[in-house]
């Protein structure tokens, strides 16, 4: 046991009340309760970290002051300085992005005969996708329908969700599935070869798929896998966009990468180019610590603005309730949804529930935060708020041994640092997790710049306001396929001449002077700084 | 809280790190902006492996920087990208059985049992375990046992007789999946209603509602019971 005395001695108050709270069900939120719980206490409502963006297609709408600085910041390009008439690469389909979505996308665009280039900024793989625990949503049961999960998303999403995005994604679920499984994806199932499903947050049919709890890393590797043994497609790795291209009419024609080992730049010429960068955790907004990937740092979004793509909901990011609170080194990583879901209790320092655990993510964050500014919170060593996650109460409900069973990934996790937690309850608080919202995308990933697609995390509109758990993997494989297939075949129509330029960049640059818009940002980042900072 | 500063060596240099730190932000604290040898920094993809050993001491030990705390005296070498052989393969064009996971990856049966694999393992797998699953034919037991493995590459690093068992296993994995798992009856028949268009016209009605209408019917949905 590695906590610390005066944690061990609140641990016993969680002790004492289980017993108690075996036997009680904390009530579901009423619509209005739900409302003023989250204007009060979620970090979306907190107008003064938000900034009004000044120049660029999303004028006058609001976002986290970190992203609208790098929105509205300039490229560290020269155009003079580079070659555009002699690519290093043409394609017919460039994949910005080696995640879910990117492989996705790739696999399907050279299924349907293009020539794919994916380029990534770190290796093929290293994404979100490979970070998900809980799993994957898809309809397929008898008591469940495709119209049953759309209800389900637009009530996670406020209802404000682009309905059409919304049909596509519930639509092709089950198609997603069975396509991860004709590539070897091995998912939970019952002797008879149903698949083993369970609730997440806000779905109300038990429709989420597992791989354990590597469900994520399940899909990435395979993916990953299945890439690597396609003759065809070229992988450039640590190879990150910095610049889309585009012609003088001012449709998109490639992208400019920076080779972060020669530290050189690649031109990069095609026919069509799908960003699937995934999300933004990295920048962390209104100072939170992150669940992300390393590479998380909105880079897609940056580029896509500037070539004049449309964002949509980027005034939403969520906060995944149960970030790790304690130990210190490992804050801010995620303790998946799914414990919840198999029956672990949220519980304050007097050892009380105060929030039915399977709300919807924004609802249960905000509580969790309310209950911390409240102080009925647990002040960590690090001196992180945080609140108990009851997990011991798993193995009461469900048998000894689930837990090990179940969440291996987790149990691995916290037993590096001492911490049994089939034994012990779990320190949490919400953690920096997705960007809900992302560039504008009809149901077939195209944006309001032609010949651009966007895919996964990087688009907005399927998730609304709010994700729920399981909807994003799904999320990456069905736009993922999609933006394939539309990349591919819009290709073919395409002519092989393009006329490259960086028109669009000089054209920002005279944007921003004329909206008087001084910056010293060049974006995008790519990597976050965590250097110490010497004093 | 006051930090205790420990002596540790990073590349064979000299630096100075709190002992709370995982080895990961002990580089970054030292002031290495990192490009390599970092990924998700929660266990899962395997981006960090890291070998170390401490002073005064012979034994090489494994583990991923970002999972590991900083000890007193560690000597500490990323790697940054261990080549690893993996042959090309088609699953669709595979039968899925045993002998074709021995003819992609024949050195398999070169295995003589040291065990170094599993000892290198940070994700405690039993890896000289489902090498000899493999060895025997038995792709459901690789799968199995395999499972948690990242794909650092470490026991590939470690192994006298070279093999990629990471590799080889994600075969098998993608093989049981693909081949050997149980189909889902209810995963086929849905996708067929799908095709036939059965929800088309459930879900072309909720398109056209108000959101007032969305919010009722959402409210009072029925809620499949935990058990």
């Amino acid at each position: 046991m590695s906590y610390p005395s005066p944690l061990q001695e609140l641990i016993t108050k969680v002790k004492e009340t289980r017993e108690r709270r075996l036997k009680e069900t904390y009530p579901r939120l009423k619509p209005e309760e739900k409302e003023k719980l989250l204007k009060q206490f979620h970090p979306d409502y907190r107008a003064e970290t938000f900034a009004t963006l000044r120049v660029g297609p999303n004028a006058g709408d609001r976002t986290p002051k970190e992203l609208a600085a790098l929105l509205e910041a300039d490229s560290s390009l020269d155009p003079n300085k580079l070659a555009l008439e002699s690519p290093d690469y043409t394609c017919d389909v460039l994949v910005i992005g080696g995640g879910g979505a990117g492989c996705a996308a790739a696999l399907t665009a050279d299924d349907h005969g293009a020539r794919v280039i994916i380029a990534t900024k770190l290796r093929l793989g290293d994404a979100n996708t490979m970070m998900a625990q809980g799993g994957i949503q898809a309809a397929d049961k008898e008591n469940d329908s495709p119209a049953i999960h759309y209800l389900d998303v637009l009530g996670g999403g406020h209802f404000e969700n682009v309905p059409e995005l919304v049909e596509a994604l519930v639509t092709d679920a089950p198609e997603a599935i069975q396509w991860l499984e004709n590539l070897g994806v091995i998912f939970d199932k019952n002797p008879d070869g149903s698949m083993k499903t369970i609730h997440g947050g806000g779905t109300s049919r038990k429709r989420m798929h597992t791989c354990r709890d590597y469900t994520g890393a399940e899909i990435m590797r395979t993916l990953r896998d299945e890439v690597k043994s396609r003759d065809k497609i070229i992988v450039l790795e640590f190879c990150p966009a910095v610049e889309l291209l585009t012609t003088p009419e001012g449709e998109v024609a490639g992208a400019v990468l920076l080779n972060l080992n020669l530290n050189s730049y690649l031109i990069v010429k095609a026919k069509n180019v799908i960003i699937a960068t995934g999300g933004s955790g990295r920048l962390h907004y209104q100072g939170f610590p992150t669940s992300n990937h390393y590479g998380a740092t909105g880079d897609g979004l940056v580029l896509a603005y500037r070539a004049g793509a449309r964002l949509a909901f980027i005034d939403t990011m969520q906060y995944h309730p149960t970030g790790v609170a304690f130990p210190q080194q490992i804050v801010g990583q995620l303790v998946t949804e799914k414990v919840r879901s198999l029956g672990a209790q949220l519980v304050n320092i007097q050892g009380e529930q105060f929030i039915f655990p399977l709300e919807t993510r924004d609802v249960v964050a905000s509580a969790i935060i309310r209950e911390c500014s409240e102080n009925r919170g647990i002040k960590t060593p690090g001196g992180v708020d945080g609140v108990w996650l009851d997990t011991p109460m798993i193995e009461i409900l469900r048998g000894q041994g689930t837990v090990k069973r179940e969440l291996p990934a987790m149990v691995r996790q916290f037993a590096r640092f001492g911490i049994e937690i089939d034994k012990e309850p779990i320190l949490v608080f919400p953690t920096l997790h997705y960007q809900n919202g992302g560039v504008a995308i009809d149901p077939f990933c195209s944006t309001n710049v032609p010949f651009l697609f966007v895919a996964g995390e990087a688009s907005g509109g399927v998730h609304g306001r709010n994700r729920l758990m399981g909807n994003s993997l799904l999320d990456t494989i069905v736009f993922g396929r999609r933006a394939g297939k539309a990349a591919a075949e819009s290709a073919q129509k395409r002519p092989d001449h393009l006329n490259l330029t960086l028109n669009h960049l000089e054209k920002w640059r005279r944007l921003l002077k004329e909206k008087g818009v001084e910056t010293k940002v060049f974006s995008p980042v790519l990597l976050p700084d965590y250097t110490r900072k010497k004093a | 809280m006051k930090e205790n500063l420990i002596d540790i060596y990073i590349m064979g240099e000299h630096h100075q790190v709190p002992d709370s730190l995982t080895i990961l932000q002990a580089m970054e604290y030292a002031g290495y902006r990192l490009v390599r040898g970092v990924g998700c920094r929660g266990g899962f993809c395997g981006a960090c492996a890291t070998v170390y050993r401490t002073t005064g001491d012979y034994h090489l030990k494994f583990a991923l920087a970002c999972q590991t705390k900083v000890e007193p005296d560690m000597q500490l070498a990323m790697i940054p990208f261990f080549p690893a052989h993996r042959p090309r393969y088609r699953l669709s064009e595979l039968k899925g059985t045993a002998d074709e996971v021995l003819r992609i990856y024949p050195e398999m049966l070169r295995c003589y049992g040291c065990n170094t694999c599993t000892k290198s393992c940070p994700q405690d797998i039993d890896v000289l375990g489902y090498v000899s699953a493999i060895v025997r034919g038995d792709i459901p037991a690789v799968a199995d046992i395999s499972f948690d493995c990242i794909m650092c590459g470490l026991c590939v690093s470690r192994c006298p007789a070279e093999l990629v068992k990471h590799h080889a296993a994600l075969l098998c994995r993608r093989i049981y999946g693909r081949n050997l798992a149980p189909r889902s009856e209810h995963l086929q028949k849905r996708i067929a209603e799908i095709r036939e268009g059965k929800f088309a016209h459930a879900l072309a009605e909720l398109k056209g509602l108000s959101k007032k209408e969305l919010q009722e019917r959402y409210a009072a949905r029925d809620i499949e019971p935990e058990e």
